[in-house]
């Protein structure tokens, strides 16, 4: 395998989407199974497609291109008061805005507001042709055209190369806390989800880890209120606030998948939180296997030393990292995606979904 | 067993159109069902009690009932592949006479009008899915419609096609408390979905002004908004789901019951496709917690200029309100006229805000706002008290564009997006524009998201009063795209703005567009004519108010 090319702008990155047959755009390498593919795909890095090309904080909106760690932006955002409320997962790894949305990967705080789909305005691809297009909108309001921007999520770059992307942004909440609530089995842990869920508290988050007796729930706001509300959230489900640096480092391990093996394979699923309890003993039983269980029970990570023991589930997924194939759980194949890959790749230069 | 009656020839015009909308809007009037031999149980809607109007409204609609929905026969003169179209379904699913024919020719923009060559009303999803079918095989144009309110003109029908009106596809299939949401046919009316989720604390957050009659299907055809978009989103933000029958009649399943999805987001593109992939007909949306407390605030301005600064001042603040919203003068003037609304006088302008959430929140947050405001300069501010006043704050507003009908026979309703910080800006010339071409304007938009609403006055009877109006509105357009905002924030591109669509995007993006409508729809059969511009476009014939916006039974956002 050669160099990757490695272009500075939207405009060379059209270029180097043209200058070959077949080729696969790659960001930081953080979920390395989306990006495995044959060795005659030209790898393009967006390593120095990078920086924030706008940053209006009055219109809660950003524009960056595709290579620009989450990092620099979380901290750009920050320094204005505002977030991504999904937060945007292995931000601390390396992983580039375009990667993100690329693989579709939104954090614990995806409960709450929504999804990077949820935040996605406006993108700036290169299509299958080479032609370097803006779908979408500047502004956090837009219905004209045809909704591209949140199609490229999940899609893993087999569309169209990211070049640019704008979103809305929100206020961060001026004080944050974190509860561990106590729950002693599965049973447990989907009593609290669901009921935290329908609650009048409006938790950012709900979050469990299959190896802790424990919901990890979070809440933003005023200071003055988060104290009362708090006080009521244990009133029914005992438990403790963390300490900040104890919460963070909880929620890093979320985040950065600290949880997982180093060298196995990593899964993503949707679920419901119904499913929740089916879920984890599923996932304990794979050989190694670790789980963690986000977004109030919408989403399950499964970790296992080889990805063929996680091949199996009959819930949709994707592998992130490790063996094992790209697509687990029910497959469908309707004729409109090859129809709608046809529009926009006609010639397969990126690869099939399948790839 | 109902006696299937035709109209009298006299009886076309407004009065069946009326007839018609109250048909269509039915499942918020009373469910339906055949029990054989054309006898039919209602049973109450929860919806009911809301409305007083409704038992009026349920008198006309048992006479329209009769007159429309008992078996009307496709008459002998229909064309040929309608006839053959009507012999493939069960009776009473196609119409052909004239009189319904007409009642569908207008939607929420009257401006537009065309008579399409039948309305196709399945009853089943299967028998949806067949109708498009037989479209696709025969290559016949169809519009989805569902209650008729988009503002765009998106559902106008196409002449020499057919009308597929899903309102009889109106059940609300399941409402799951415990994974908050609910999956319904497309005919379900906005607020009964909100209906539903209410027992169990919970609700659906987008609210358009039309939420009381217009449908989920249209609202995901057009991702439709409302006023509470800036902390929640559109349309697209709570469809998790859908089933849909494509336009080359393949059916797909996309997304899930999970709020979370696997690859390719198809939900998202599907949502706001304006009618032109196909037609949904099973979706899954999320409903979220009902907040536990509101504050909805009102506060009058001297100028537009110093409500505006109020607005960029809560943004500052690092508050998300629920809402922020501003009506200007005129707009002030039609509210006051139309539902009595009550103002602080002497104010060109007023800033709503609405903050919700849990009560020691909203309680924190409220002395933050009260503050902003009170630095504001505002002439009056007025906290609501209770619920009722909450509920007239927002009558007052969601009722302005129908209300502005008082003022001028006609007006053109415009739905563009400029970046927040330059609304003032965007106010300054439009009024200055406004001035220059004595043509009223009034002005109620969202400023927490840049979506203005403007209403432009005039007077169709007088000569040349229409293109005077146009013009003003292609103006406003393309300041919305010059300042790097949207034709379109959720009204849709529909048939209005299709000639502008192309000043936002590239040819070589509206041609990336087309490829895309045509992976969806490779025949161009439907709903063509919007959202891209085509040669020979109708002329406009005239504006005015909806019947039933008159009658003041629907209103616009």
């Amino acid at each position: 395998m050669s160099l990757p090319l490695t272009p500075t702008s939207p405009q060379e990155l059209a270029d180097a989407v043209r200058s070959a047959p077949r080729v696969i755009v790659v960001g930081a390498g953080t979920k390395p199974r989306l990006a495995r593919v044959a060795d005659d795909f030209v790898r393009i890095a967006t390593t120095r497609l990078r920086g924030i090309v706008e940053y209006e904080p009055s219109e809660f909106t950003f524009t960056a291109l595709a290579g620009t760690p989450l990092r620099e932006i979380a901290a750009a955002l920050a320094s204005q008061g505002q977030y991504l409320p999904f937060d945007p997962m292995l931000a601390e790894a390396g992983a580039t805005l375009g990667g993100t949305v690329a693989a579709g990967l939104s954090g614990p705080g995806r409960f709450r507001f929504g999804g990077l789909r949820d935040f996605i305005l406006g993108v700036r691809f290169v299509d299958g042709e080479g032609r370097l297009l803006r779908l979408g909108g500047k502004v956090v309001k837009n219905a004209a055209g045809f909704d591209v921007p949140k199609f490229f999520v999940g899609g893993l770059g087999r569309f169209g190369a990211l070049a640019e992307l704008t979103f809305k942004v929100f206020p961060r909440p001026a004080a944050l806390r974190t509860l561990r609530l106590d729950a002693a089995d599965d049973a447990a842990q989907l009593k609290i989800l669901t009921a935290a869920a329908g609650a009048r508290w409006e938790c950012d988050a709900l979050d469990t880890a299959l190896d802790e007796p424990a919901v990890l729930a979070r809440i933003g706001g005023p200071a003055a209120a988060l104290d009362a509300l708090c006080a009521e959230i244990l009133a029914r489900f005992p438990g403790a606030i963390l300490a900040d640096g104890e919460a963070s480092s909880h929620w890093r391990r979320a985040t950065e998948f600290l949880w997982a093996h180093d060298g196995g394979s990593l899964a993503k699923f949707a679920i419901t939180p119904a499913q929740v309890p089916e879920f984890s003993a599923w996932a304990r039983r794979r050989p190694g296997g670790r789980g963690w269980i986000s977004a109030g029970g919408n989403v399950g990570y499964v970790a296992a030393e080889s990805g063929a023991a996680l091949a199996d589930a009959p819930w949709p997924g994707v592998m992130l990292r490790g063996t094992g194939p790209l697509w687990i759980g029910p497959q469908r194949a309707p004729a409109i995606i090859a129809a709608v890959k046809h529009a926009l790749d006609p010639h397969g230069r990126f690869p099939s979904l399948n790839d | 067993m109902a006696s299937p009656r035709r109209f009298p020839a006299e009886a076309t015009g407004l009065a069946n159109r009326v007839f018609a909308f109250i048909d269509r809007g039915r499942s918020r009037l009373g469910h339906a069902r055949s029990l054989g031999s054309g006898q039919r149980e209602r049973r109450p809607p929860p919806l009911q009690a809301r409305h007083g109007r409704t038992e009026k409204l349920r008198a006309r609609h048992r006479v329209a009932r009769r007159f429309i929905v008992g078996g009307v026969t496709v008459p002998a003169s229909a064309p040929d592949v309608i006839r053959r179209l009507a012999a493939s379904l069960p009776a009473g699913r196609v119409l052909a006479d004239a009189a319904p024919l007409a009642a569908y020719e207008s939607d929420g923009l009257t401006a537009f009008q065309a008579k399409p060559l039948a309305i196709a009303m399945p009853e089943t999803q299967a028998e949806a899915i067949a109708i498009v079918r037989f479209c696709h095989a025969e290559q016949l144009p169809f519009v989805a419609r569902g209650s008729g309110t988009s503002l765009s003109g998106g559902s106008l029908p196409f002449a020499g096609g057919i009308v597929i009106a899903l309102n009889r596809l109106n059940k609300i299939l399941r409402v799951d408390p415990a994974q908050r949401l609910a999956v319904v046919e497309p005919g379900v009316i906005n607020l009964a979905v909100t209906a539903a989720a209410q027992p169990h604390g919970l609700h659906y957050a987008p609210d358009p002004s039309s939420q009381s009659i217009c449908t989920i299907g249209g609202n995901v055809a057009f991702n439709a908004g409302g006023a509470h978009c800036l902390k929640y989103g559109m349309t697209s933000n709570h469809v998790l789901g859908l089933k849909a029958v494509l336009a080359t009649g393949e059916v797909v399943e996309f997304g899930g019951a999970s709020r979370e999805q696997i690859g390719p987001d198809w939900t998202g593109l599907f949502v706001g496709n304006e009618g032109l992939f196909g037609i949904a007909l099973e979706i899954t949306l999320q409903l979220l917690p009902r907040a536990e407390m509101f504050h909805t605030v009102l506060a009058g301005y001297r100028t537009l200029e110093e409500a505006g600064e109020a607005v960029s001042a809560v943004i500052a603040s690092g508050l998300l309100p629920g809402a922020i919203e501003i009506m200007d003068a005129l707009a002030l003037e039609a509210a006051t006229a139309a539902v009595h609304a009550d103002y602080p006088p002497g104010c060109e302008a007023v800033l709503i805000v609405e903050l919700e959430g849990p009560r020691e929140v909203v309680a924190a947050d409220r002395a933050r706002l009260d503050h902003i405001l009170a630095a504001s300069r505002p002439v009056e501010v007025r906290p609501a008290r209770d619920a009722a006043e909450r509920l007239a704050i927002w009558k007052g507003r969601k009722s302005a564009f129908s209300a502005v009908g008082r003022l001028s026979p006609d007006f053109i309703v415009q739905d563009g997006v400029v970046p927040r910080r330059r609304l003032g800006e965007a106010l300054r010339k439009i009024a200055a524009w406004s001035r220059e071409s004595g043509v009223r304007c009034a002005n109620v938009f969202h400023a927490g998201d840049g979506n203005l609403h403007p209403l432009i006055l005039y007077d169709g009877r007088e000569p040349g009063a229409l293109e005077r109006a146009e013009k003003l509105a292609g103006k406003i357009l393309r300041l919305c795209i010059e300042m790097g905002g949207s034709i379109t924030g959720e009204h849709g591109v529909g048939m209005e703005k299709r000639d502008y669509l192309p000043e936002m995007f590239n040819a070589e993006e509206m041609a990336c567009l087309k490829r895309l409508r045509a992976a969806f729809d490779p025949h161009g059969i439907a709903n063509p004519g919007k959202m891209f511009p085509v040669e020979g476009a109708p002329a406009l014939a005239q504006h005015g108010l909806h019947p039933l916006e008159k009658a003041g039974v629907i209103s616009r956002e």
